[in-house]
């Protein structure tokens, strides 16, 4: 029986054992949990089941030298079962702890669950190669599925990072909303101001031109400083004109935050309206003015639906960059999921900080897959 | 009718139309010929306005375009290119009812007219309305883009070397269907050339272009027979002037009426091209002429080959 176990990834060399061991030696040396007497403070380590883990993981590695099909399978159920079932272990033990400890314990995931849970996903993702869609997508909503079940029933309560959102359940649901808003204003505004001014450079030939320069020039201004610079002018402008300042404009809050954000998005805009415009076969173009469009009707009947996959493409990127930009702008009182990783840095409580970007990191990919979603829809289209 | 008077453009310090006057009369294929960056192109285009002339006027029907709104004025005329120019994201069918559409025709109509011109065009396949122009062959879309021109019935075409990209036999077919059409419609046709056998081929009469002036213009014996200066002699092809004639030349107008030949017969409307053709693959110097299925005379090698006033 030869060892010559696939690659994980085309074209790497690391096979499957490596991950396996990667796995055992998470279950032994990296703790499994931490526990800590309150939420300000960092945790002992604890790892109640590591024997149980680390047989799981020996399977999994004398598994990855076998050929027979059995093997094979075997090794996928096991990946499965760690994928579903290392975030319900930890759950359990977690109630396990604080069913002794007083109300302030925390108990939060350490880095050998984190590692052993990657380690399960990556064997689960190169097992799954190769089969069926429906089975993988199958597979993985499966393991989604049994996760969000066993939350429903309270099976991760006992851990620190749900009983900080627990604890933290309107400020939070507050923030998401504010970050949104932040976010879907920004986009909107980008896209009505970013898309004019990318068809007037395309137009008049101007790419490298002032308008882009400057844009280009404010991308590499760094975002903490950007919010503090506009902080006097919009306090200026809502000093200067009061009917400014009772719609909530003013130094600080979502004004100034928005502006900021549109700042950064505009280049990304501009740049790929431009690059959809010259999607557009010049030949099509002549024809279309050839045959009597307008301007009007050549940008809505050619230049749109022609150019329109690659702008969708730069919203994407733009969507993705605004929701994590966002964040910053909570500095500046425009609230957000920014506030949880800040306040958290400031109280030095890692659980909210963790919290809030999690919560960003979500969110960005949500929308990424949303953009990624529109584009698949236009392109079968055409 | 179009009417160039002291057609004047110029890009930057390069004069490309210097003073050209022209008058293309109604239902004429006039094809406009000469070698690249002479400035056919640019001439065309001053007619559907993509380029402002500098000074003198383009008149259509005794007006000036100029005073027209340009996209009505477009829409009446035919406009097809050597790229063709199909919109990617539209079917065939909906590329040929372009100008249709933004002349707002009924729709039934415009199912009409594009079914009419597909069986036109020759692109009776089933299902091709519904294709999209990638899929099709170049000549199919050059046939597409033709329909496309033709759409909205203008009187008057503008195309710019549409044929230019295709392979000999496609062209030569695509020649066919549109000067037939034309004879049919009696649509005048502004044609852009850089190759003598096409024009010759296809136009009523013949402009030769060089350097933004027409230093001929007649039918394309005119140019075959008297050539203006030496310049239209050496673009007419010097000795191969003589093989372009027998191109232009038919038949019918050359045979000894009356006369006796043996032989497999060629038609009364046949090129003599293709009548020397005959003889050279028959090995003989006479050959039956027929019209209509009888014989009507002969044409003999010694007329093609003697120069004729
Ligand atoms: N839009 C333009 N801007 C500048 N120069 C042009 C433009 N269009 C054509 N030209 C120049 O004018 C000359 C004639 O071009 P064109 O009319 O396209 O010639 P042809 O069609 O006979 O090949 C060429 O030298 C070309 O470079
Ligand atoms: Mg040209």
């Amino acid at each position: 029986m030869s060892a010559k176990p696939a690659p994980l990834i085309e074209g790497t060399a690391l096979p499957v054992w490596v991950l396996s061991a990667v796995g055992l030696v998470a279950a032994w040396l990296p703790a499994f949990l931490r526990v800590a007497p309150n939420r300000l403070l960092t945790g002992e380590a604890l790892s109640p089941h590591a024997w149980l883990l680390a047989g799981g993981w020996l399977l999994a590695v004398a598994c990855s030298f076998v050929t027979v099909p059995a093997g094979r399978w075997v090794l996928a159920l096991l990946a499965w079962t760690g994928v579903a079932g290392l975030p319900l272990l930890a759950g359990a033990d977690a109630r396990d702890v604080l069913a002794h400890a007083t109300p302030f314990t925390r108990v939060q995931p350490g880095a050998g669950f984190w590692l052993g849970w990657l380690a399960a996903a990556l064997l689960l993702l190169d097992r799954l190669r190769g089969m069926r869609k429906a089975w993988q997508a199958g597979a993985w909503f499966a393991a989604l599925a049994a996760i969000v079940a066993a939350s429903a029933t309270g099976a991760f309560d006992g851990l620190s990072l749900v009983r900080e959102w627990q604890a933290q359940r309107a400020p939070f649901a507050a923030a998401l909303g504010e970050h949104l808003r932040l976010a879907a204003v920004t986009l909107v505004l980008a896209l009505a101001f970013g898309a004019p001014l990318g068809w007037w450079v395309w137009r008049t030939g101007r790419a490298n031109g002032v308008l882009v320069g400057t844009l280009a020039f404010l991308q590499t201004v760094p975002s903490l400083a950007l919010f503090a610079l506009l902080i006097a002018p919009f306090a200026w402008l809502a000093h200067a004109w009061p009917a400014l300042g009772a719609l909530g404009f003013g130094g600080t809050g979502g004004a100034p935050a928005v502006f900021a954000l549109l700042l950064y998005a505009l280049l990304p805009v501009v740049r790929y309206t431009v690059a959809g415009l010259d999607a557009v076969p010049a030949d099509a173009r002549e024809a279309a003015r050839g045959l009597g469009m307008s301007r009007a009707q050549l940008l809505w009947s050619v230049q749109l639906p022609l150019g329109w996959p690659v702008l969708l493409a730069g919203l994407r990127i733009v969507a993705v960059q605004t929701i994590g930009l966002a964040a910053v702008a909570s500095l500046i009182g425009a609230g957000g999921l920014g506030r949880f990783v800040f306040l958290g840095i400031g109280q030095g409580a890692m659980d909210m900080v963790l919290l809030g970007t999690l919560a960003i990191i979500a969110l960005a990919l949500v929308a990424d897959l949303l953009f990624q979603g529109l584009l698949a829809l236009t392109e079968r289209r055409a | 009718m179009i009417e160039f008077d002291h057609v004047h453009k110029r890009f930057g310090q390069q004069v490309v139309i210097d003073d050209l006057s022209l008058r293309i009369e109604s239902g004429e294929f006039f094809v406009l010929v000469g070698p690249s960056g002479s400035g056919k192109s640019t001439l065309l285009r001053t007619v559907n306005r993509l380029v402002p002339v500098d000074a003198g006027q383009v008149r259509i029907d005794g007006e000036d375009v100029a005073t027209r709104d340009a996209e009505t004025l477009r829409r009446g005329i035919g406009y097809a290119i050597q790229s063709v120019g199909l919109f990617p994201h539209r079917t065939v069918a909906e590329n040929i009812a372009t100008v249709p559409r933004l002349l707002h025709w009924p729709p039934h109509e415009i199912r009409a007219r594009t079914a009419e011109l597909l069986s036109l065009l020759h692109l009776d396949e089933p299902g091709m309305g519904s294709r999209y122009p990638h899929t099709l062959s170049g000549g199919q879309q050059q046939r597409v883009g033709v329909a496309r021109a033709l759409a909205a019935r203008p009187r008057i075409v503008l195309m710019d070397e549409p044929f230019g990209a295709l392979d000999p036999l496609t062209r030569e077919s695509l020649q066919a269907s549109l000067k037939a059409i034309q004879r049919d419609t009696g649509t005048t046709i502004l044609f852009v050339t850089h190759d003598m056998d096409e024009a010759f081929g296809l136009g009523d009469r013949v402009g030769l272009m060089l350097d933004g002036g027409l230093v001929q213009v007649g039918s394309p014996l005119d140019l075959l027979h008297a050539p203006a200066d030496d310049r239209v002699r050496d673009f007419v092809g010097g000795t191969r002037a003589r093989l372009r004639e027998l191109a232009v030349r038919t038949v019918g107008d050359n045979m000894r009426r009356g006369e006796q030949a043996d032989g497999d017969p060629v038609d009364a409307d046949a090129s003599l091209q293709d009548a020397l053709g005959a003889m050279l693959s028959q090995g003989r110097d006479r050959l039956p002429v027929q019209m209509h299925g009888e014989r009507v005379g002969a044409i003999v090698l010694a007329d093609l080959v003697s120069r004729r006033a």
